[in-house]
């Protein structure tokens, strides 16, 4: 199902002169109205008619989140404050928060591609959506009621937080579709097994679910405890909010709309351009978006393109399934963790739960990797060793896997804390 | 004849930290429930609280109600005479001599003077049962 089937399968010489168009008009567009463009331009030799060709767009300077800091709260906006309709505000986890403006039309893109984003999901007017993103200054919350509400479902704006409730509102109003992070899907199916509730049996079918890294492993649990399909949903607020790519039920990649958003994936030290398949970080241009246009922003998600068409028609590239962020990489005794990796392993170790909190300090001058895992029933045993042996199957997996030596320590179910938001998974008591 | 029977032990999951044993404890007491014979099996990282309870299934109910990972197992509880040699005779030796290792040991608290009963983990409890119902 399309929603906007022209742009959605446009043909690949057609798609690119639409690109080659938006862009020369947005690098113009900024270079003339935000004094940190031009600035970044000159100072490159560069000026709007150097974009003669796509290929033209690596030779721009980036941007990056500290550019946004910088300019806090509004330097990077392109248009007067009359025209600015909306700001919403991203988790500053240091200093200031990222602020993003929107125009009347860029609503009204964002909510285009949100209906575009459920449309490929199979969400219809005939659907219930259950939306359990935030609402408030975090874009998840309303970017998909906005989707929601264009494509003509019915949206319930539940926000995060009260789980029974949330459990009981999903059941008695027929939600169809739901849209949250993975890791409070998981919770939500945690709370309804506590409540006796089978979510399996309710009128669920598919699941959105995004704002945070996840794996494969975690998409089957998801999909076996709740009894839907999971898709992937990408998106940030420098950039738009979610929105900006989406997974198709063909589970091969999510689909970015670059008819509207440029990408790129560049090796993340050296800012090289990086060929389809080879992981690095993701780097997008918005082309039509006017409030807060971004040229070559760095998003610090690790991932990699891939540009055949896919099965379900959409000419659109596809990104893999982020893996990690640049940022939240941990170099542990010099070898470079990815906190997805670690659940990956886990959830391949029987009747481990994917619940999980790494631990990180330095012993003297050596880094102490230590990863807490819950012990679920059914692993559970009355002898000691049964235990330990569990905790060196853990050990010795994440040796093969990351080629270092963690200690794994048990601890009770439920101990480690959930989160309704993003989940932290990560602890670095290491004071360099 | 020695008397042995089989008998559900329940055990506990707990953490090697301030207040994780008291919780297993209090979710016991919370529901009246009396502790027949009791063992804790530490490491550095975590215990585990074997357990004779009063009333086995109410009891592994109320340790899961209490967010505990709790489970159960059946075990083998001996009669002995409360003197010198008593365990040796009575359970440790015919077992070790008909081949059947013997996981853990412990005692039941509530005996009367001059008797003793102990929990014996096996890996074949029936095969034990009839090994020491067997001991004269």
């Amino acid at each position: 199902m399309y929603w906007d089937k022209v742009h959605e399968t446009m043909p690949r010489a057609e798609l690119q002169q639409l690109q080659l168009r938006r862009l020369q008009a947005k690098v113009r567009e900024v270079y003339e109205k935000v004094p940190f463009y031009r600035e970044a331009f000159q100072q490159k030799g560069l000026s709007p008619e150097s974009v003669r060709s796509l290929a033209d767009l690596a030779k721009l300077p980036f941007t990056t989140k500290q550019d946004f800091r910088d300019n806090y709260p509004l330097g990077l906006a392109a248009v007067p404050r009359s025209e600015i309709v909306r700001l919403h505000a991203s988790s500053g986890t240091t200093g200031k928060p990222t602020v993003v403006a929107y125009t009347r039309a860029d609503i009204s893109l964002w909510s285009e591609m949100m209906a575009r984003t459920l449309t490929m999901c199979g969400v219809t007017s005939h659907d219930v959506v259950h939306n359990a993103y935030g609402y408030g200054l975090f874009t998840g919350g309303l970017g998909i009621h906005y989707g929601a509400e264009r494509v003509g479902a019915a949206v319930i704006p539940m926000s995060g937080g009260n789980s029974k409730r949330q459990i009981m509102l999903l059941q008695d109003l027929g939600s169809t579709v739901i849209c949250c992070t993975p890791s409070y899907a998981l919770y939500l199916a945690e709370t309804a097994d506590e409540m006796g509730v089978d979510l399996r049996a309710s009128q669920l079918r598919v699941g959105i679910f995004g704002a945070e890294p996840w794996s494969f492993r975690m998409r089957d649990e998801i999909e076996a405890k709740l009894g839907i399909l999971a898709l992937d949903i990408y998106g940030l607020s420098e950039i738009i909010g979610p929105g900006v790519a989406q997974e198709c039920p063909q589970k091969n990649g999510l689909h970015i709309f670059e008819d509207h958003f440029l990408a790129e994936v560049v090796d993340p030290v050296t800012g090289e351009a990086l060929p389809d398949g080879k992981k690095g970080e993701l780097v997008v241009s918005t082309i039509t978006k006017e409030g807060l246009p971004v040229i070559r922003y760095r998003t610090r998600d690790i991932t990699a393109l891939h540009h055949e068409t896919c099965a379900c028609g959409r000419t659109l590239v596809r990104m893999d399934k982020v893996t990690g962020r640049t940022d939240d990489m941990l170099i542990v005794r010099g070898v470079n963790v990815f906190p997805s990796q670690i659940e990956s392993v886990l959830l391949e170790v029987e009747g481990v739960e994917p619940h999980y909190l790494i631990v990180v300090d330095r012993e003297h001058t050596l880094d102490d990797l230590e990863i807490w895992v819950e012990v679920s029933e059914q692993v559970f045993s009355d002898e000691i060793r049964t235990l330990e042996a569990l905790g060196r199957r853990v050990r010795a997996e994440i040796e093969s896997v990351l080629g270092i030596n963690a200690r794994v320590k048990l601890v009770e179910p439920r101990s480690i804390q959930r989160s309704e938001g993003k989940a932290k998974r990560v602890i670095d008591r290491r004071e360099l | 004849m020695a008397a042995v029977s089989i008998l559900k032990q329940v055990s506990v999951f707990a953490e090697n930290r301030l207040g994780s044993l008291q919780a297993v404890l209090q979710a016991l007491a919370d529901r009246e429930i009396n502790i027949r014979a009791l063992s804790i099996a530490d490491t550095s990282d975590f215990g585990i609280v074997r357990m004779i309870l009063s009333d086995t299934d109410l009891g592994l109910r109320a340790l899961r109600d209490a967010g505990l990972t709790a489970s159960t197992t059946e075990v083998l509880r001996v009669e002995l005479p409360d003197t010198p040699g008593g365990l040796l005779k009575a359970a440790v030796r015919p077992l070790s001599e008909a081949g059947l290792n013997v996981e853990y040991i412990y005692a039941f608290v509530d005996m009367p003077l001059e008797k003793a009963a102990a929990v014996v983990k096996v890996d074949n409890v029936q095969k034990a049962r009839q090994v020491l119902a067997a001991e004269t």
